[in-house]
């Protein structure tokens, strides 16, 4: 099977230009990775200087990686189901457009938002650290293996819960049951995230790697898998 | 992992090659007025093929079924269409039309049974081949309403991989006289424009078998007159229109055979083949006042089969040949010195042959 680029970057840039017409979607999707750094951006605000020793054993950061996993999931859960429901799948599967392909071109347009969205919270945080957090809390807060996970994990994390989340789309019979159950199923990425700033996982070198390698895994036979829970006439005829 | 790396290089290629995927410049108030002739809308190597393949057949179907669980979809389907043909299917709500075309279109599996579409058996792993040569316009536009015309046809240009993307759309907008439109948000246009965007984003691919679901409906009698030329245009340009209709004064128009499906096909053949299959050929003669002795009139007149009366100075004739029987009753009557008002041969629409055959099942059902 070869795929072709031409359709894959028509799928992608149509989504695109469908976000773009529709503000509000990206915007929304910004909404809950603000409301997220509520909590520790006031925990940095009022630490005090004297408590930067007990940070640097920390992983605080890391806490930020449950925002890939949580912004690209109702946008990823609309991708199928929301054609279908508005009556623009049926003409695009006329098209020699491969499954394949298309689950593609909708997961890169969904990747590119959720990753700006992300770095740029991610960014903010790190600003307003510097500038409003207690001298010396900030370089304990900020450590470089922090960063680079934070760096390498936003995209594998949020090309997971976009597979999870399309994946969901495929089957769901209604847009709103897809997006509920596709921020359910990011819960565990979540909780896990969350395990590792607060140093109930203790994370190490090791567990990032292996992290890193399950992940690349789970994102290949994400699309894999996806693909061929894609039933055109499933989709088409409500039957099967 | 390869195929993803493969992809990338073919995507970051296909930057520097944006040719077809520049914007669409958008034409000026007017242009739709400007039709371009056939031979720019149906390319020469998608001419060729009729001549390829005169005796081949564009639609082949034998035997076709489909069901859903332990509903019948349709069934036993058989017939052909040849390349060039216009091929009207014809039937009441819930017939099984659609699903014929969504199954033709790769769209669902048959149940049991055999096709050829484009020359192509029709089989899951010919999916991607068959799409290549055949367009669908659905009854429901399904157009992406946040976008422009012009960017919704770019995106099917894009899935379709349409060489010259720019020039093609801009030729199927003024086809179908949308060119002023293409910069408008389609959610913007009325219920008819939208379906000629539909149209527009089926004739993208210059297709050999375009089949289409109820491509009238909607639109005024201007565009639908508009839509009968263009239809006629494909067709002269070797182009296979399967087209699926409820208007039969349409079908009869335009159609060079129509097929008649209520979950199995009831008949296929030319609209006038139809009307002589299912109606005896009659002849309907008018006079001022009561003939005295009709029988003695119509007996014995050639190729004049039988006859009854219709009203008090009006006769039915049952004929086998109305060009031998027409003369001879006018002469007869004349002889007879009745004052004769009309002689005409009754004609009967394909609204009548449908009719008749779809009454037919439901009278057999209430049996």
């Amino acid at each position: 099977m070869s795929l072709s680029s031409s359709r894959v970057r028509a799928i992608y840039r149509k989504e695109l230009r469908e976000y773009r017409r529709k503000g509000s979607i990206v915007w929304g999707m910004a909404i809950l990775p603000l409301i997220f750094l509520i909590q520790p951006l006031v925990t940095v605000f009022t630490l005090p200087a004297s408590a930067a020793s007990q940070l640097a054993s920390h992983h605080e950061l890391l806490y930020l990686l449950a925002i890939p996993a949580l912004v690209p999931a109702t946008l990823a859960a609309y991708t199928v189901v929301g054609e279908r429901q508005q009556g623009t799948l049926e003409p695009v599967l006329t098209t020699p457009v491969r499954r394949e392909e298309l689950l593609l071109g909708k997961a890169l347009a969904v990747l590119v938002p959720s990753l700006a969205i992300s770095y740029a919270v991610y960014m903010f945080f790190l600003a307003c650290v510097e500038l409003f957090a207690a001298p010396g809390v900030a370089s304990a807060l900020v450590q470089v293996p922090d960063l680079l996970a934070q760096l390498i994990f936003t995209p594998l994390l949020a090309g997971w819960a976009i597979w999870l989340g399309v994946a969901i789309s495929t089957r769901a019979g209604e847009v709103r049951v897809a997006q509920q159950v596709g921020i359910l199923a990011n819960l565990p990425s979540v909780a896990v995230t969350t395990l590792l700033a607060y140093n109930v996982i203790h994370p190490t070198l090791a567990i990032a790697v292996g992290g890193a390698v399950l992940l690349l895994v789970l994102n290949r036979f994400g699309w894999r898998i996806t693909s061929a829970m894609f039933d055109r006439e499933r989709l088409i005829t409500g039957t099967r | 992992m390869y195929h993803l790396v493969k992809w990338l290089v073919g995507w970051l290629r296909g930057r520097t090659t944006p040719a077809s995927q520049e914007p669409v410049a958008v034409s000026t108030p007017g242009d739709h007025a400007v039709r371009p002739p056939v031979d720019r809308l149906v390319s020469t190597e998608r001419a060729a093929v009729p001549d390829a393949g005169r005796d081949a057949v564009a639609l082949s179907v034998r035997n076709l079924s489909k069901r859903f669980g332990d509903r019948v979809a349709f069934q036993d389907v058989s017939f052909e269409v040849g390349y060039g043909e216009v091929f009207g299917f014809l039937g009441p709500n819930g017939a099984g039309k659609t699903t014929t075309v969504r199954t033709l279109s790769t769209l669902i599996a048959p149940t049991s049974g055999l096709a050829t579409v484009a020359g192509i058996p029709l089989a899951p792993e010919n999916g991607v081949e068959i799409r290549r040569r055949i367009s669908v316009m659905p009854e429901s536009p399904g157009l992406y309403l946040r976008l422009s015309v012009a960017e919704n046809l770019e995106c099917f240009a894009g899935l379709y991989e349409v060489p010259g993307a720019r020039d093609r759309i801009d030729r199927v907008l003024r086809a179908v006289g949308l060119a002023d439109r293409a910069g408008d948000a389609c959610g913007s246009l009325s219920k008819g424009l939208r379906q000629r965007a539909a149209l527009a984003r089926a004739l993208l691919p210059d297709p050999q078998v375009l089949f289409l679901d109820e491509p009238t409906s909607g639109l005024d009698p201007v565009a639908a007159r508009d839509v009968h030329e263009l239809i006629g245009e494909l067709r002269r340009g070797g182009v296979t229109i399967f087209l699926t209709t409820h208007r039969l004064e349409e079908a009869e128009r335009l159609c060079d055979r129509v097929a008649i499906l209520n979950t199995t096909l009831r008949t296929v053949g030319r609209p006038g083949e139809l009307r002589d299959r299912l109606f005896a050929k009659t002849l309907t003669v008018t006079t001022l006042a009561p003939l005295p002795e009709p029988g003695r009139v119509f007996a014995g007149l050639p190729a004049v089969d039988g006859w009854r009366q219709d009203g008090p100075a009006g006769y039915v004739l049952a004929v086998s040949d109305p060009a031998v029987a027409a003369p001879a009753a006018t002469r007869a009557l004349v002889a007879a010195g009745a004052d004769v008002l009309s002689v005409g041969e009754s004609r009967h629409s394909l609204e009548d042959v449908y009719l008749e055959l779809v009454s037919e099942d439901e009278e057999a059902r209430r049996r």
